[in-house]
């Protein structure tokens, strides 16, 4: 991983000439951000790769403080690295899939030279394109919402989300309920469907009987016994 | 500022393209939905920079809604997994491929 | 300390809402939430049908406020409404007004669907409004964050009832399918806003249009490398190739009464918010991102009529056929003439039905199981059932765009658009691919008429040399042919061998006839088509 750094730190040597704290910081979250993205990418181990994300995460969240966006840097450790990494360990602990993904099997032996291409054409395309310089045109302070408003960032940032974007706000509320609804439809168990009596079955099909456990159901033995105890217990079975 | 906004962008579009990369290479759903928030955080990145640039809090406002979005995601997306995995325990991207493409 | 608090905080201006210009989206919401609510609180289990019966009312509340504001657009014009965020126009209706027939339909073909493989629950339903609002708020979309958070509510709930069906092993590997393809192209969509409003320094549509009009931008490379994720990231949502990989498997894997919903509804909303942001937000570079719309449209075509040739699966032949059909509407959309977003959106209507429609037959003949849809299955369809394939038959007919159908003048209108815009190969390109299409809609359509045993295939290959001849002169006929089977299907009260629930059956019914009947008297829906398109801000 230090070999794919070097030429990342000579890419990074005009920062690094020149030691103001800010370029400093910014040279420093740089490299714990890309190699955090490496570490995701690379790593093997799905536990290994959640971490690397989490450094990847710290370090965005010291760029927006770097950025005087302190309210989002705050955010983005809280939600981020608080909430969705833990879900995404929680969730690898769970199933068990801790294990070693072999990197060799490939499917389509293709697929990862074209991939790798694709992606450092577009990234080529995109630093050309913006000539490394260029990227922003718009008018400065268009809104007339300025970053460092009165009341600091966070007062800004409420004032712009409760008029200018009230309604995505409200839309975002959309969303929640239907990853709540979301958890309950896909994680219960396919053998606690509601099933209708059998007379209200409208079904002309004879070999696949309805009531009752569900035939093609692939659940292993085990759910019966931990169902109620553990609840996702039934995939794990015996390994 | 006394740095340059545009070594941010350069950061967040290597950032992206990294995920973008990884997302296609990578093997385990878990790791692309990972691969999917190092591009999300790409994208935040880039909104705070231009927000900073062009002095405009707006921008720091649509990373707020991208975190809820990224957060909706990956709570369907480990819930799909979920669903999966324990029919499968040891199911990788690679073994839905019953489906044929 | 509270009034010190008071003190400090600024008095915060909210923005002035006017419920009614969205209040098709807060019917359902309302609705949604409200059937969440009553099935967790009632301890008695409804009758069968309540909840899907529940839906139905509910669309069809939205779908009248839709009208109504399509009535005040048309007398009083165009508006904005929370702080810019919404505009109400003819283009934004018409689309709220597809997005409500879609639900409805939907809910109807699914009620029999989740019954029969024991799903009944009111979450599907629940799930499906709120998608439904997700679309709606994306065509209504003036903010490109309106239109990203739309296209999420959207895309989230539709990943969540792919996988609804979770004793299907197909079904969560299409939801996890979709949902990784989903979450890239959200990505890359979003990456394309971050350098849109860093090169505009707006998200508004009418914002950045105004920027754009007011001033010259020298070095536009991050403005065009936005534009073209924008595009990309709605090209993935409207399965357009290159990017409509995910969509067969998906559209395969997914219980087919939300496939059908999925085709419809996914489909309209990533179309109406591709067409709201190019012409919206950079009508004035047009010459910029022509090109690129002429090239996907080209791909999309024949990737959708090859691609649909060699299926074997129903479920798959319909999902390439519809990417073909994504391709037809990216042509009036090339052509960026009032005739050819007229076209489009009159594509994008019919085909709604249509789509629906024909996975509502598919979903039946799937049977207890969702596993039957080879094309093997609908062999002597017409003899277990003359109902479902007359109005299958029917369905690809106006697929295949024969005259007297709704598909016929779907076609039309797009490919005159093209060629008034002097798109000539793209235009010859379409016939081609329709010309392609009937082949794979027509054998569909005569492995049904045909018997059981194997002599079919000398009749199906007698067709192809004959498939000219149906779609100019027997088109007519046939359509009689098709209203006598209905009739036939009704009285003959022996017991079929497959079961089309009443619920089903409506939606068949509903769809054929209408695309019978606006394919005959097409005035009303290509005026509406028309004239959405004059309100476009």
């Amino acid at each position: 991983m230090m070999a794919a750094l070097f030429p990342l730190l000579s890419v990074l040597h005009p920062v690094l000439a020149v030691p103001t704290i800010d370029r400093l910081v910014f040279a420093v979250c740089a490299v714990i951000v890309l190699s955090g993205a490496l570490g995701v990418v690379l790593s093997s181990n799905p536990v290994y790769a959640a971490l690397s994300l989490v450094l990847t995460l710290f370090g965005v969240a010291v760029l927006f403080v770097e950025e005087d966006a302190q309210f989002l840097a705050a955010v983005q450790v809280v939600v981020y690295a608080g909430a969705i990494v833990v879900l995404f360990l929680f969730v690898i602990m769970l199933l068990g899939v801790d294990r070693q993904e072999s990197m060799r099997s490939e499917r389509l032996p293709a697929q990862r030279p074209l991939a790798l291409l694709l992606g450092l054409a577009a990234l080529g395309e995109l630093l050309a394109l913006s000539r490394l310089t260029h990227w922003s045109t718009g008018p400065r302070g268009a809104s007339g919402a300025p970053a460092t408003g009165g009341g600091g960032n966070t007062a800004a940032l409420a004032r712009s989300i409760f008029t200018t974007y009230l309604l995505p706000f409200e839309l975002t509320s959309l969303l929640l309920i239907i990853a709540v609804l979301a958890a309950v439809v896909l994680a219960r168990r396919p053998g606690q469907h509601p099933i209708e009596p059998p007379a209200l079955v409208e079904t002309d099909d004879s070999n696949l009987p309805m009531p009752g456990p569900d035939p093609d159901e692939e659940i292993d033995g085990v759910r019966n016994v931990d169902a109620e105890s553990i609840g996702f217990g039934g995939g794990r079975g015996p390994q | 500022m006394t740095l340059s906004g545009n070594w941010f962008l350069a950061l967040a579009a290597v950032l992206f393209s990294i995920g973008a990369v990884g997302l296609l290479i990578r093997r385990n759903v878990l790791v692309m939905f990972m691969c999917v928030e190092l591009m999300l955080n790409a994208v935040n990145l880039t909104f705070v920079t231009f927000s900073k640039m062009l002095d405009d809090i707006n921008g720091q406002s649509l990373v707020f809604f991208v975190l809820v979005v990224a957060a909706a995601e990956v709570v369907v997306g480990l819930g799909i997994i979920v669903s999966i995995f324990r029919r499968r325990p040891d199911a990788t991207a690679d073994d839905l491929n019953m489906l044929k493409g | 300390m509270i009034h010190t608090l008071l003190l400090a905080t600024q008095v915060l201006h909210a923005p002035h809402v006017d419920y009614v210009a969205i209040l098709p989206e807060l019917i359902l919401i309302g609705g949604a939430l409200l059937l969440m609510l009553g099935s967790s609180l009632s301890s008695s289990r409804p009758a069968p049908g309540t909840w899907s019966g529940f839906t139905v009312v509910v669309a069809a509340a939205s779908i009248g406020a839709s009208w109504y504001l399509w009535d005040q657009v048309s007398r009083h014009g165009p508006q904005e409404t929370v702080h810019n965020a919404v505009a109400v126009d003819g283009f934004s209706t018409l689309f709220l007004i597809l997005i409500g027939v879609a639900l409805l339909l939907g809910s109807l073909v699914a009620d029999g669907y989740l019954r029969r493989e024991g799903l009944d629950g009111p979450e599907f339903y629940v799930l499906a409004m709120l998608s439904g609002a997700g679309g709606m708020f994306m065509s209504v979309a003036n903010d490109l964050i309106v239109v990203f958070l739309g296209l999420e509510t959207l895309s989230i709930a539709l990943y969540v009832l792919a996988g609804y069906h979770t004793r299907r092993k197909e079904s969560s590997e299409a939801a996890i399918k979709y949902f990784v393809l989903g979450a890239f192209s959200s990505a890359i969509f979003l990456y394309g806003i971050a350098l849109v409003y860093g090169a505009t320094g707006s998200t508004n549509l009418v914002s950045i249009a105004t920027y754009l009009s007011q001033n010259v931008i020298v070095t536009n490379g991050i403005l065009l490398a936005g534009i073209a994720m924008l595009i990309v990231g709605l090209g993935f949502k409207v399965a357009a190739a290159p990017f409509h990989n995910w969509s067969p498997d998906v559209y395969q894997g997914s219980p087919t009464p939300v496939t059908g919903y999925m085709a419809a509804v996914a489909k309209a909303a990533g179309f109406a918010g591709l067409l709201r942001v190019l012409f919206s937000a950079f009508g004035s570079m047009r010459t910029d991102w022509q090109p690129v719309i002429v090239v996907l449209a080209a791909l999309t075509l024949v990737v959708g009529a090859v691609g649909a040739m060699v299926q074997t699966d129903v479920k798959r032949l319909l999902a390439y056929s519809s990417i073909n059909h994504a391709g037809f509407v990216l042509v009036g959309l090339a052509a960026a003439t009032t005739a050819g977003i007229s076209g489009s959106l009159y594509y994008l209507f019919t085909y709604t039905f249509v789509v629906i429609g024909s996975f509502g037959v598919v979903s039946v003949v799937g049977r207890h199981g969702d596993g039957r849809h080879q094309l093997e299955d609908y062999r002597g369809l017409a003899r277990r059932n003359p109902f479902l394939a007359a109005v299958f038959a029917l369905l690809l007919l106006a697929q295949s765009g024969v005259p007297f159908t709704t598909g016929f003048l779907a076609k039309f209108y797009v490919i005159s658009s093209a060629v008034q815009a002097r798109s000539y190969p793209l235009a010859i390109l379409s016939i081609l691919t329709a010309v392609v299409g009937a082949y794979y809609y027509l054998r569909l359509i005569f492995i049904m008429y045909s018997s059981p045993a194997g002599e079919a295939e000398a009749v199906a290959v007698e067709l192809m040399i004959t498939d000219v001849a149906v779609s100019t002169g027997a088109g007519t006929t046939l359509v009689e042919e098709v209203d006598e089977v209905v009739v036939l299907a009704e009285t003959e009260a022996g017991p079929p061998e497959l079961e089309v629930p009443t619920s089903t059956a409506l939606v068949l019914t509903l769809t054929g006839l209408f695309t019978v009947a606006f394919g005959l008297v097409p005035g009303t829906i290509v005026n509406f088509a028309h004239q959405a398109t004059l309100l476009v801000h």
